[in-house]
Formats: structure tokens, sequence, C-alpha cells
């Protein structure tokens, strides 16, 4: 318990710090785009320097909630956003992320259908033989509940069903990729732009996962990187966003892996 | 004497600020948790292990027996090696080696438990895969992990509390003709045993509320585990795990994990003053 309240005083400081400093552009949200946005950041401020951008991580759900309380300006959100909170915030697309299926080279597995993959990760397949491969137990790896990432992959492959309660849960992409790294029996998913050559990726529905096919709409298992206001933004956000949008700020996004809004 | 006074009521200030904290944080946890718990029924709370806050079930059995069940493998590990090192560093080891035993072990306290969750994920958890099968991260993995991290606690306390034993009864004992072990087993070990209780029970609140190294290598699954190769998902881990992302009552139900666990360690942490207390009654008495 002392740990949580450390954690909220800690919170707590840095919301007040973050208003000391009120000409910065705050970006709250999605551990997946962090990265990306703080990259993207960096270049901006090196062509502006007179203006700031903070970049913070803490889950798309706590990005949206920062918008609406107004304690950042821009949120970051990976996942598309729930029916009751369309009307509330205005979202833009970024980019665009594939959803990779990965497991370990060791596994002879190397195409799988959205059915298959839902029956792996329900618990219906138990053994990796039912798909096509070695003899041998399935042990999927999901990601906590709220993350974006995990969000996706319920809507694009899940559906209505439910992930297996045995299944481990980890919670970074790091995470999921050392635990496939070493377990022969591991199915995960996790951001494609963040996969590996230690990890090999599967074909689902015959569909190679690449960047090409995610913009061609032939890879199903895509999802948007949104950045999320309310109401129009202030001048100074705007032009981040602008930045974000523009050809220069798209090749950077496209060079780490990802891909283009449009 | 006015000075005294001034320092005396100012410190008083400063201790009361302390406890008044502590009693903030009861009350709040309290305050976001217990609604939930009312609103789900306690029944469907505690005894359910369907944890699926997206649609409104929440119930932490599998967390409350995964708690136990790595606190219970994890106290086992470290009271044998821990209540080990103590007989030996007070009764039997050369002083010169003790004076730099002792220092080492307390040393294990202060890593951080990050690191201590990375060694177990790239050292025990592979082996434990490849020895033992599962998926490696498992109740036996943390438990090492925890069984490890409570050492310092369980040592150090054990130790003071076969110090305490008067040093009479050794003698006594070795005057009747009983070999070293044998008055440390039957002599030490049953003068000090409250002291040895509130040392494990302790080191047990450490390892029910130890978090981070329990999430690196616990596996964080919702099943009740059934061995010690399953994966667990402890009460900390949960709260850790969807803090960052909770909303409603998804958020109120943790908190209610956290009353859950807050109450467990109450319990414990009272177990122990009540034996302490009854070693050191015991003590004057004879």
């Amino acid at each position: 318990m002392l740990r949580l309240c450390f954690a909220a005083v800690l919170i707590a400081i840095g919301a007040g710090c973050g208003n000391s400093q009120s000409h910065a552009v705050k970006v709250v949200g999605s551990t997946s785009i962090q990265p990306f946005a703080e990259l993207l950041a960096e270049q901006y401020v090196a062509q502006n320097p007179t203006l700031g951008v903070e970049v913070q991580g803490g889950g798309s759900t706590a990005g949206l909630q920062a918008v609406a309380n107004d304690l950042a300006d821009i949120g970051m959100c990976s996942r598309l956003l729930k029916p009751e909170e369309e009307g509330e915030y205005t979202d833009t697309v970024i980019a665009r992320d594939g959803l990779a299926i990965v497991v370990n080279p060791e596994n002879s597995v190397q195409d799988l259908t959205t059915e298959q993959l839902r029956g792996l990760f329900t618990g219906k397949i138990q053994n990796w033989s039912e798909v096509g491969g070695q003899d041998g137990p399935v042990r999927p790896i999901t990601r906590e509940e709220g993350s974006g990432t995990r969000e996706s992959f319920v809507h694009l492959v899940m559906g209505k069903e439910r992930i297996s309660r045995r299944s481990l849960t980890q919670e970074s992409n790091g995470a999921v990729k050392e635990l496939v790294k070493g377990d022969s029996a591991a199915i995960g998913y996790m951001s494609l732009g963040l996969v590996g050559p230690e990890l090999r990726k599967v074909r689902i529905d015959g569909v190679e996962p690449t960047a090409e096919n995610v913009l061609a709409g032939t890879y199903k298992l895509a999802r948007p990187f949104l950045f999320v206001t309310r109401g129009t933004p202030g001048a100074d956000a705007q032009h981040f966003f602008d930045y974000v949008l523009s050809e220069e700020g798209q090749k950077t996004l496209e060079s780490e892996g990802l891909v283009r809004a449009q | 004497m006015k000075q005294d006074k001034l320092i005396a009521l100012a410190l008083l200030m400063v201790a009361f600020s302390a406890v008044s904290g502590l009693a903030l944080i009861t009350v709040f946890i309290f305050k976001e948790g217990l609604p939930i718990i009312v609103k789900t029924g306690p029944g469907n709370f505690f005894l359910s292990s369907d944890w699926d806050p997206s649609s409104g079930n929440f119930g932490i059995f599998s967390m409350i027996a995964g708690s136990l069940a790595v606190t219970v493998c994890a106290m086992v590990i470290g009271t044998v090696f821990g209540l080990g090192l103590a007989i030996v560093l007070g009764e039997f080891c050369p002083p010169g080696l003790a004076a730099i035993l002792k220092p080492v072990v307390e040393l294990l306290a202060g890593i951080p438990s990050v690191v201590y969750g990375f060694v177990g994920v790239v050292t025990i958890v592979p082996l434990i895969r490849t020895y033992l099968g599962g998926p490696g991260l498992s109740v036996l993995a943390s438990s090492i992990v925890l069984g490890i991290m409570v050492l310092p606690t369980v040592t150090s306390i054990s130790m003071d509390a076969l110090r305490a034993v008067p040093r009479s009864y050794w003698q006594g004992s070795i005057a009747l003709g009983a070999t070293k072990w044998q008055t440390t087993h039957m002599v030490m070990l049953k003068a000090a045993k409250s002291g040895i209780a509130a040392a494990i029970i302790l080191g047990m609140g450490r390892a029910v509320g130890e978090t981070m190294a329990v999430i690196m290598v616990a596996g964080n699954t919702l099943e009740v585990p059934h061995g010690i190769l399953d994966p667990v998902r402890t009460l900390t881990s949960n709260i850790a795990l969807e803090m960052g992302y909770a909303s409603g009552q998804h958020r109120e139900a943790l908190f209610a994990t956290g009353v859950t666990l807050f109450v467990i360690i109450m319990i414990l942490n009272t177990v122990a003053l009540v034996m302490a207390r009854r070693g050191a009654g015991e003590g004057r008495t004879r």
C-alpha cells in the first residue's frame, strides 16, 4: 500500500511540475505510442527550440482521462475509441500499426487462420499438433487488462470470446518478447514494429504480416494509433499535431516500423 | 526547561503527522474499496475466481489463493535458510566468518526488488522450464525469489531472538553433558521460539506485500494454481498490473484488492506483535 501512495504522491508532484511550465504541449497515453511520440517530440523541439513537448506514458485509457480532465493537451490511444467515448473526443489517426502474432523460432507452425488463432487463445486448442505443429502444449501469452494492444487484439481476433484465464499475463511488449524467445510452446501478440529477429511472425489467413500488407489492407490485424483531443487543440498543440502529420513526421514513423496514416 | 517543552511538542507533532498519514491512507483505501465489495457481494468477491473487469466480474479468489501459495512456499524456503543461517551465525560460526557473513546477508535487504525479479526471469525461470517443465513462470520461481528476499528479515530477527536467550541456559545445558547441537535445538531454539515465530511472520508480511519481483516471475494467470509449477497471480501484482489503466468500477475493485491485502497484512503484523510481546514476557518471568 505504501508503494501505491508513493506513486500517487509522485504523480501529484509530476502534475505540479507540469503546471509550472504550462507552455509545453503535454502528450499523455499509450505506452505503445510513447516511444514514437518521444522521437517525434525530440525532432520537433530540435527544429522549434522555443516550443516544448512533454511525452508521458500511462496507457490509452489514462491518456483519454488526462485529456478529459485537461491535464494533457493530446492523448495517445492505441485502440479504437469505444462508442461511449466517441462523442466526447476528437481523434486523428497518426499512423497504423500491425499486430504481429509471434512464436518461438523452434515452433514449426507458419500459418494460422483467425479461427485457429482464436482457439489458441480461448484455450479450445491445447496442443500445437491440432494446428499442424509438433506435439506439445500451447501457452498463450496475453497483455494485462486495459492495455491498448490487448484491447485491439480482443477486438480484431477474439470478438465476443474471452481470452483463457490460463494464459500468462505480461505487462509490456518487451516482457512478451522475452517470454516467447525462451519458450517453444508460447504464442503471443505484439506491435509489429517491435518484433525482433529472435521471434518468428506467423502468417494470418495466408497473409504475411508486413507494413506493406497493413497499408494495402490485406493484413487484417492492424490497429490505428490515435492522437485524441477534446474539441479544437490550442495553437501550440495544433503546431505539433501538424508536424506529426507532415511528410517528415510520417517518414520518421515509417522508418521506425509503423505504417503511415494515409 | 521551556526549550525542552518546545522540542517535545515539535517531536510530538512530527510523530502525530506520521501516524495521521497512515490513518489517511487507511480511510482512503477503505472508502474507495469497500463499496464495490458490498455491491458485488463479499461471497462473489472473495470466493469467485472470475476476474474480468471489462464485463464487470470481480472475483479475486484465484489471487488470494495465489498470494497464499506463493507466500507459504516462500516462507518454507526463507525459514529453512534464514533460521539455518541465524543458528550458524549465532552459535557455530567462528566470529571472524560471522563478521563477514552477517553484513552480507543484510546487504540482500538493500537490493531493489526489480533486480531480484530480473535475475529470477533470466536464471531461475529458464531452469525450471527446462528441467521441471511447465512455463517456468510459476509458484516455484516466485517462491525461490521471495525466499531469498525474506532471508535478511528472518535471519536478523531470529538471531536477535537467539541472542536474547540468557547465556546461562547455554552454559547449563553444556555443563549437563549435552552437545552443542543438542543444546541448540533442545534448549536455545525452544527458549527463542516466540521470537523466531515473530521473525517468520514479519518475513511473511514482506513476502505477501512484494510486487515487482513477483509480477516478473509469477506468470500472472487468473487460474487457481494446482501445483508449484503452475503460474499464479498475487493480490499485489493484480493491483500493479492493472492500476495504470483502470477506471470506474475496475479501479474500485483494485482498491478492494488493496483492502484485502491490507487486512491480511494487519492480521500478520498483529500476530507477530503479540508473539514478540509474549516472548518478552516469558523472558522476564523466568
